[in-house]
């Protein structure tokens, strides 16, 4: 029966393939939307609790701890379910964007937070030293050393997000697990269907994987930091390093 | 029943919080075995990955890879169907438990990585048995280290629980669902289950913080 069910579902998944198609791009733009949205909240929590006022800082804590602490899941389903009965309605496709953004956003803003405080105070010291604005610091001295520290954990922030997007058919949203699902009951071949739901959301997460790896290592060539057998940028790290020193020798 | 305009109504709220509390035993239940099952599987997986020929850490570290890069709710949905016969809540808890163990396992292994080398020379040198260094010497400092990390896992865990829900297991968000349905009172359903998570989680994670700062001493 199973056997007679992955051939109906073979010999179907050709027809299918442009809703498969339609699901992959939906679930991708959910992806990249809730991304860069997360990214956005990341960067307003995140330097927020830094802010050397206390009233910005509680604020940003309470939020992120807010948005970590009730769960995703529960977090959707309040903005498909709930928000409604009072008076608004999203789109579907908003409430995951929205959830998604919030959620891995708050996630974001402990990395960015964290990040920033990786950064050595020395290089704010020789910056203030030089005398640069706030601005300006934050801009050309601390945040190029914290983006290279954030990147790694962003790239599980996001893979995270990405296996997170599933969420979305629950709410009638047509992504990918919902068309394959959908081809899935039409045919009955489960095993074959789920397998490739989840090599292709395996392949999914592989190239994410690699674009950040490679944003990684740009990072670090801009540092000049040479990092591991990869680790490209030789002859600017040569050079990066005596302007290192004398900046930190200065202060 | 009352419109749009309605806003929360204290009485669905009052109605719902016993219904919504009931799931949490399941959600607990869930979170605590769940847990366990990706503790143990997590360091059996690093271990293998670790003191096994080559060949059998690519046996263990490609599927625990895989699983570690795809939704849990496709496993979830996937087992559901092709284990037919399991309780969901037993399904559900292997299921997650074994997602997240191919995140511990990395965390294990870190913290296995920490050890510092002069640690296993000294057990050479006493020529110790291999098992009693992993029990004795350096599991006990690995783990030490990674107890923070292995806390905020289990705050995560705990926190998608709700996903056992797809499979039909009646935890608190399923609960607070049907009410939500039956009632029409899903804000009052979802807003309670939200602020159970957070009251629930919110201590846990600070707990973890401040386990974090000791060990960091």
């Amino acid at each position: 029966m199973t056997d007679s069910g992955t051939a109906v579902f073979l010999s179907e998944l050709g027809r299918a393939l442009p809703a498969i198609g339609e699901g992959l791009l939906v679930t991708l733009e959910a992806t990249a939307l809730g991304a860069a949205l997360a990214l956005l909240v990341a960067f307003a929590l995140g330097l927020a609790s830094r802010s050397r006022l206390l009233v910005v800082r509680g604020a940003a804590r309470a939020v992120v701890e807010f948005l970590r602490g009730t769960s995703l899941y529960v977090q959707l389903f309040w903005l498909f379910f709930a928000l409604p009965m009072l008076g608004f309605r999203l789109d579907p496709m908003a409430c995951g964007v929205l959830a998604f953004g919030l959620n891995y956003g708050a996630y974001g803003a402990e990395v960015v937070r964290g990040a920033i405080a990786a950064v050595p105070a020395a290089q704010t010291e020789a910056a203030i030293a030089l005398g640069m604005g706030p601005v300006l610091r934050l801009r050309r001295v601390v945040l190029p050393q914290a983006y290279a520290l954030m990147v790694p954990p962003f790239k599980n922030l996001l893979i995270q997000l990405l296996k997170a997007t599933p969420l979305l058919s629950l709410v009638t949203v047509a992504d990918l697990t919902f068309r394959i699902d959908q081809l899935r009951s039409a045919t009955g071949g489960t095993a074959a269907a789920y397998l490739l739901l989840l090599l292709l959301y395996f392949a999914l997460a592989a190239l994410l994987g690699a674009g950040m790896n490679a944003l990684e290592r740009r990072a670090k060539a801009r540092l000049g930091v040479v990092s591991g057998p990869g680790g490209r940028g030789g002859p600017r790290a040569v050079r990066a390093v005596p302007r290192a020193g004398r900046a930190g020798g200065g202060a | 029943m009352g419109g749009a305009g309605s806003m929360w109504d204290m009485e669905a709220a009052r109605a719902a919080l016993p219904v919504v509390l009931s799931g949490f035993g399941i959600t607990l239940l869930a979170t605590v075995l769940g847990f366990a099952v990706a503790a143990v599987a997590g360091l059996a997986i690093a271990l293998l990955q670790r003191s096994g020929g080559r060949r059998l850490a690519l046996a263990v570290g490609a599927p625990a890879a895989f699983v570690r890069s795809t939704p849990v709710m496709v496993q979830l949905f996937a087992a559901w169907v092709l284990v037919p016969g399991l309780d969901p809540l037993v399904l559900g808890v292997l299921v997650l438990g074994l997602h997240y163990a191919t995140y511990l396992s990395e965390v294990y292994r870190a913290g296995i990585d920490a050890v510092p080398k002069g640690q296993w020379e000294a057990c050479t040198a006493l020529s110790l048995p291999r098992r009693r260094v992993w029990r004795a010497v350096v599991l006990p400092q690995a783990v030490r280290k990674v107890l923070p990390a292995l806390g905020n896992y289990a705050v995560s865990l705990f926190k998608e629980t709700p996903f056992l829900s797809v499979i039909t297991v009646n935890e608190m968000v399923h609960e607070a669902s049907a009410f939500g349905s039956t009632h029409f009172a899903y804000l009052e359903s979802f807003t309670l289950a939200a602020a159970v998570f957070l009251l629930a989680s919110w201590p846990t994670s600070l707990l973890v913080r401040r386990l974090e700062a000791r060990l960091a001493q």
